[in-house]
């Protein structure tokens, strides 16, 4: 065997865990998902088939259109908030904490990650309540004279939400800030840029990668989950991963569930390729 | 730092050096242990145990405890919400995997037709003790064959917190969306008991819904989410009611207010006049059970008197035991929640659940979704 022809077979010997991963993981469950999405329900048994019917329905039924409107755009703003929240964070941790106390700082931004998803929402549920401890604060500082209806409220998820992706964005964003060189910074002001000047340049731009990594990650996670729309929002309104999870595990409708599935991803696919066609990610 | 050091973070792995010593990290006999316990877990066939799929008030350790000790097995329990969600599971497990069901009363005769429950010997079971309507052979048999039990009870009617409502107001549905109760409303997310209730208010009975009657519970659901605070599960209603944040939980009753009573004993709960629902759930046999002696013996168990009185009063949530021997069991007290002396009144002025076929049950749910989406 030549060697060129070993160092294939290696290649391959190597990437073959991956690939078989890859395929009995994510390709071959998709490719039943895809299927099963074009099937219907005739009462309650699954017709296979080639019908179109969900992805209609899913696009001219208000209910289900709303759902994934109501997804995106909790989901934007998630993703804005926690990075105006998270950068300045970052920052005052790369720049501002003494090395010896980042350490600590890192830990107390990890913390969140340490406690159960589902406890964290009860908790904040307990925070935001009529009778809960922010109106109570209010309230006893004199800031408002009636309780604020935060709880069961888009508000309270955007809340949950953000509390928990501000931590993944701060680790990021920190990953990106700590590996820069100082000397861009002077080499900056050098040639006579001011503090804003020099953010708005060359700091930003060079941790940018890592903003969008962490924003795009946030999305990810954020339109993918029901659990904190239901708990917080009150099911006042619908997500659509609310809504698979009310055709899966009350109607048994996977059909449709599988449609709203592959439209899920198709929102998450897209957001992916605007993201890293902007920023190219295979820099980070 | 790209997508994979993101999971790596959430696994207990690390990114930077920094970063890498803040982070717990699973030794490697510990992560063996855990993944031998997961695919022990995961396979129940694997053990000579008794395996249930079940309700959450089954999980209580005190219910299983005194079987286990007599008959020397463990009790694998699985807990599973919906009956749509329960038979998905059967459905996808092998033939004897499970050895005891327990399901919504009303929907027995779909595990029986799916040809998951097994016939049981009917002179085996104490029904004769049981109060009159919760025999339920209507329910629990099938062409002359007992495939189920009832073995709990209760009423899905309107729960509140007496001193903040007024208890009069409760007496009656439509003063919920009145306008006095604004906001202060959790409805019970389940589109069963709810347009069951709603159903009663508009003068239909709950086994006389149909696709074309639907139409006209539309107003007072829409009406009710307009006046209500949200829409919840039964632990968000329950944290609601307790916090203050609600005063009025739609489709609560005593299994919502019991659990709460001993440090809120302001939360009651009433059947107005237009009536309630009484859910009612079974417990059967599976028909390829492994071991179905055994699982007949914890049927027998659970129906027994002090089966009975454990299950009524497990952790989860209280509910009426089906047998009425078990009022000898239970504790002055403990009947005292359960509105023991009440029940003739109960019983007499509460419906079943809707049994809706499988495109009215489409339809309801629709509507439902539709409801949780104004």
């Amino acid at each position: 065997m030549s060697p060129a022809a070993r160092e294939r077979r290696q290649g391959w010997g190597l990437v073959a865990p991956a690939l078989i991963w890859l395929l009995a993981f994510f390709l071959i469950p998709f490719a039943v998902m895809l299927a099963l999405s074009f099937a219907h329900m005739e009462e309650r048994t699954v017709v296979h088939g080639f019908d179109p019917g969900n992805y209609v329905r899913i696009f001219t039924d208000w209910t289900m259109f709303k759902a994934l409107v109501n997804s995106i755009e909790i989901t934007l703003v998630v993703s804005v908030v926690s990075v105006i929240l998270a950068y300045p964070l970052a920052a005052i941790i790369a720049f501002r904490v003494p090395k010896r106390w980042q350490r600590l700082a890192l830990l107390l931004a990890v913390l969140p990650f340490w406690t159960s998803y589902v406890v964290r929402s009860y908790a904040w549920l307990l925070v935001l309540g009529q009778n809960g401890v922010l109106n109570k604060a209010l309230l006893g500082l004199g800031l408002i004279s009636a309780p604020l209806e935060i709880a069961a409220t888009r508000t309270a998820t955007v809340i949950g939400f953000v509390h928990f992706f501000v931590m993944l964005l701060t680790l990021t964003i920190y990953a990106n800030l700590i590996q820069l060189s100082p000397n861009y910074a002077r080499a900056a002001q050098d040639l006579g840029a001011g503090r804003f000047q020099t953010f708005r340049h060359v700091i930003l731009p060079l941790t940018l990668p890592g903003v969008v990594t962490g924003a795009f990650l946030t999305f990810v996670l954020c339109i993918g989950d029901y659990i904190t729309p239901q708990i917080l929002g009150g099911n006042n309104e619908l997500t659509l991963p609310q809504l698979i999870m009310l055709q899966m595990g009350r109607g048994g409708n996977f059909p449709l569930a599988s449609a709203l599935s592959v439209v899920l991803m198709l929102v998450v696919t897209l957001a992916y390729l605007l993201s890293a066609r902007w920023l190219r990610l295979d820099r980070v | 730092m790209n997508e994979l050091n993101f999971f790596l973070i959430r696994a207990g792995k690390s990114v930077t050096p920094d970063m890498e010593r803040l982070m717990p990290r699973p030794s490697l006999p510990s992560a063996a242990l855990t993944a031998l316990s997961l695919i022990l877990l995961s396979s129940p066939a694997l053990a000579k145990d008794l395996n249930a799929l079940v309700w959450c008030d089954h999980t209580d350790p005190s219910l299983v405890a005194p079987f286990e000790e007599k008959f020397g097995v463990k009790v694998n329990l699985k807990e599973y919400e919906g009956t749509a969600a329960g038979l998905a599971i059967l459905d996808q497990s092998q033939p004897g995997d499970w050895d005891v069901l327990v399901i919504d009363a009303v929907d027995v005769h779909r595990a029986v037709d799916a040809g998951y429950l097994g016939e049981l010997p009917a002179d085996q079971l104490p029904t004769a003790d049981f109060f009159p309507q919760l025999v339920m052979a209507e329910n629990n048999t099938k062409d002359g064959k007992t495939y189920a039990v009832t073995e709990k009870f209760g009423y899905n009617t309107i729960a509140y917190d007496k001193t903040k409502v007024d208890p009069k107001d409760m007496e009656d549905l439509s003063t919920l969306w009145s306008g006095k109760y604004d906001g202060r409303i959790a409805i019970y997310d389940y589109y069963l008991p709810v347009l069951g209730i709603l159903a009663m208010g508009q003068g239909i009975n709950t086994a006389d819904i149909t696709a074309d009657n639907l139409d006209q519970l539309k107003d007072p659901l829409f009406k009710l989410k307009a006046a209500s605070k949200q829409v919840s599960d039964v632990v968000s209603s329950q944290t609601a009611l307790a916090t203050g944040d609600v005063d009025i939980m739609v489709g609560g009753g005593e299994w919502v207010t019991a659990v709460l009573a001993a440090d809120n004993p302001n939360l009651d709960w009433t059947i107005p006049k237009q009536g309630g629902l009484r859910w009612a759930q079974s417990i059967g046999v599976l028909k390829d059970s492994s071991q179905p002696d055994l699982a007949l013996e914890f049927v027998k168990y659970i129906v027994s008197p002090e089966g009975q009185a454990r299950l009524a009063t497990a952790s989860c949530y209280w509910g009426m035991p089906a047998n009425s021997k078990a009022g000898d069991v239970l504790t002055p007290e403990q009947k005292a929640v359960l509105r023991w002396d009440d029940q003739p009144d109960y019983l007499a002025r509460a419906q079943l659940y809707p049994i809706p076929d499988a495109a009215l049950d489409t339809k309801m749910q629709d509507l439902w979704t539709e409801m949780m989406q104004k």
